[in-house]
């Protein structure tokens, strides 16, 4: 998937008018894991609607599979099929009377055999972690957590080789937000699709993917491994967001003259660096 | 799509007009409406354009705007012409199979046209000069008269405001979970009619469930904020007559005197 130099404006010509990206590149390939931050506004939900079609970009180029998806004559629904979106709140597009004719939804609208919407449907709900007596209750007597792992599969169960989640744990507790993590990354093993994670918290993030882009006003900061993103924490801060709190630890002891990975992101990593610095005094 | 209705949409600008008392704005879009049913001929129709221009020139809102208001209302404006056309009876000009185009139903059409869309023109600068909350507060004062005879003004006016606040919102919230719908497949634009009416089962469920909650949690707010009702309540920014808004009075009144005028001599 790519996008070339793509720029979305809102209203343009009045006095609404608001740059939401503008220019932006990107290159993704299948089976990344991929977190996209921003402090608010800073043009992240804009930018994922561009992956699958819901938006038009007002220049540039949007291409999936080598081809420009806004061609004349290109199936978007086939792309979207491709590229699962899942909005933030996901919860409040379930409709149906129970959990698993919700989960058909997506499938029945790619034209399925029964069958294999059914087959799609469980194993998507089997994905989520949602046990088999939840299938036949109606989404609206389920947890908050519940539903939105519903939600989720809803958009699993059509199949997609992308994944893209925005702000998948907002308003969910620390435990229910580690179990919806723990799940998109095993389902990433299982199904070795690419995940694109939309966040602003970086601590979140950091632990799950492989690759980070920093958005900042509607426009790339910083494209890389979170470690080699993290080093710019003086930056980040300037964007209204904060690196992890090990890069701050890191960073003053080594200001204090302790020679220590100030790359560290994990506890773990850091505590081994801390020890070894120590033992090397 | 949806963003073309502008009727009950804030343009903001420095303006005279917008910086008008609410209740000026909402007595002269009255007297203004009722003026455009006065006039007979062409000369009232001058006067009436020649007024309206100079408003919305006035307020700064580009005209552009004003006219994709007008967008929602095309379709009843080619009904009402179409009827006025062919069924006033008259002297027949042209006639085809049993329909019989009049010179009088000529010239009702093109009144009816005027009128209708002077009268959209003229309430959407209204609308657009006058911010919703703005709007609600002059309303209430106009009817505050209607207190003595029980009618509950302020509730009225709440629940005005809180519709016209939730516009926008439920705008936005049909637009998030169509797209969100849309990402699952759902098709809402083709097929026949039995087929569009039933893909509207996924949006309209959940936005109905949304704006149920969104009431729910802004009574509790409301309530929790100790809000009950308009007794002895007092308002942060109370609507005062400035001098600007007696001169507007005086023009808008210099116009319907005028309006009147022109319907009493037949013009």
């Amino acid at each position: 998937m790519k996008l070339d130099n793509i720029t979305y404006t809102y209203s343009p010509g009045t006095v609404y008018e608001m740059h939401a990206i503008q220019g932006v590149n990107l290159d993704i390939d299948q089976g990344e894991f991929i977190g996209i931050i921003g402090h608010t506004g800073s043009g992240k939900s804009t930018l994922i609607q561009h992956f699958n079609g819901l938006m038009k970009p007002t220049s540039g180029k949007v291409l999936y599979e080598g081809k420009d998806i806004w061609q004349e004559g290109y199936n978007l629904k086939s792309l979207r099929s491709n590229v699962g979106l899942v909005f933030q709140y996901p919860e409040h597009q379930l409709f149906e009377v129970d959990v698993f004719t919700d989960v058909c939804f997506g499938p029945k609208n790619q034209g399925l055999s029964k069958d294999e919407i059914e087959g799609r449907a469980r194993e998507a709900l089997e994905h989520v972690g949602l046990a088999e007596d939840m299938y036949k209750k109606s989404p609206f007597d389920l947890s908050g957590g519940q539903k939105r792992r519903v939600a989720i599969a809803g958009v699993l169960a059509m199949n997609p080789k992308v994944l893209i989640l925005d702000e998948p744990t907002a308003g969910l507790d620390p435990k229910g937000r580690d179990e919806i993590f723990d799940q998109i990354q095993s389902l990433r093993e299982k199904r070795g699709i690419t995940v694109i994670l939309v966040s602003h918290s970086m601590e979140d993030v950091a632990r799950y993917v492989g690759r980070m882009i920093v958005m900042n006003h509607g426009q790339v900061a910083f494209d890389g491994v979170p470690r080699e993103v993290f080093t710019h924490y003086r930056e980040l801060e300037a964007m209204g967001l904060a690196a992890p709190q090990i890069t701050y630890i890191m960073h003053a002891l080594k200001y204090r003259g302790l020679d220590v990975d100030t790359q560290a992101i994990t506890i773990e990593e850091a505590k081994k660096s801390i020890l070894q610095a120590l033992g090397e005094r | 799509m949806l963003r073309d209705i502008t009727i009950g949409q804030y343009y903001p600008a420095d303006s005279i007009i917008h910086k008008l008392d609410p209740r000026v704005k909402f007595i002269a879009t009255l007297l203004y409406l009722i003026s455009l049913f006065l006039f007979h001929t062409y000369i009232g129709y001058i006067l009436a354009t020649v007024f309206l221009v100079v408003i919305i020139k006035l307020s700064k809102v580009p005209f552009r705007f004003i006219v994709k208001g007008m967008k929602a209302i095309v379709f009843i404006l080619l009904i009402t012409v179409v009827f006025n056309i062919f069924l006033t009876p008259g002297k027949v000009l042209a006639q085809w199979w049993i329909f019989k185009v009049t010179q009088e139903g000529l010239i009702q059409a093109g009144r009816m046209a005027i009128r209708l869309s002077y009268l959209i023109i003229g309430s959407s600068v209204m609308t657009l000069t006058t911010t919703p909350n703005q709007l609600t507060d002059g309303l209430e004062r106009i009817m505050n008269p209607l207190k003595k005879i029980k009618v509950p003004v302020h509730e009225i006016a709440m629940m005005m405001s809180i519709a016209l606040r939730f516009i926008p919102i439920l705008m936005e919230e049909t637009d998030k979970i169509m797209k969100a719908q849309i990402a699952r497949g759902a098709d809402f634009e083709s097929g026949n009619l039995i087929k569009k009416v039933k893909s509207m089962v996924p949006l309209l469920v959940p936005l109905f469930i949304s704006a149920f909650r969104r009431a729910n949690d802004l009574a509790m707010a409301m309530e929790a904020r100790c809000y009950h009702g308009g007794d002895n309540r007092t308002q942060m920014k109370p609507l005062v007559y400035k001098r600007q808004d007696f001169v507007a009075y005086a023009v808008v009144l210099c116009y319907f005197a005028a309006s009147i005028g022109m319907c009493v001599i037949g013009w």
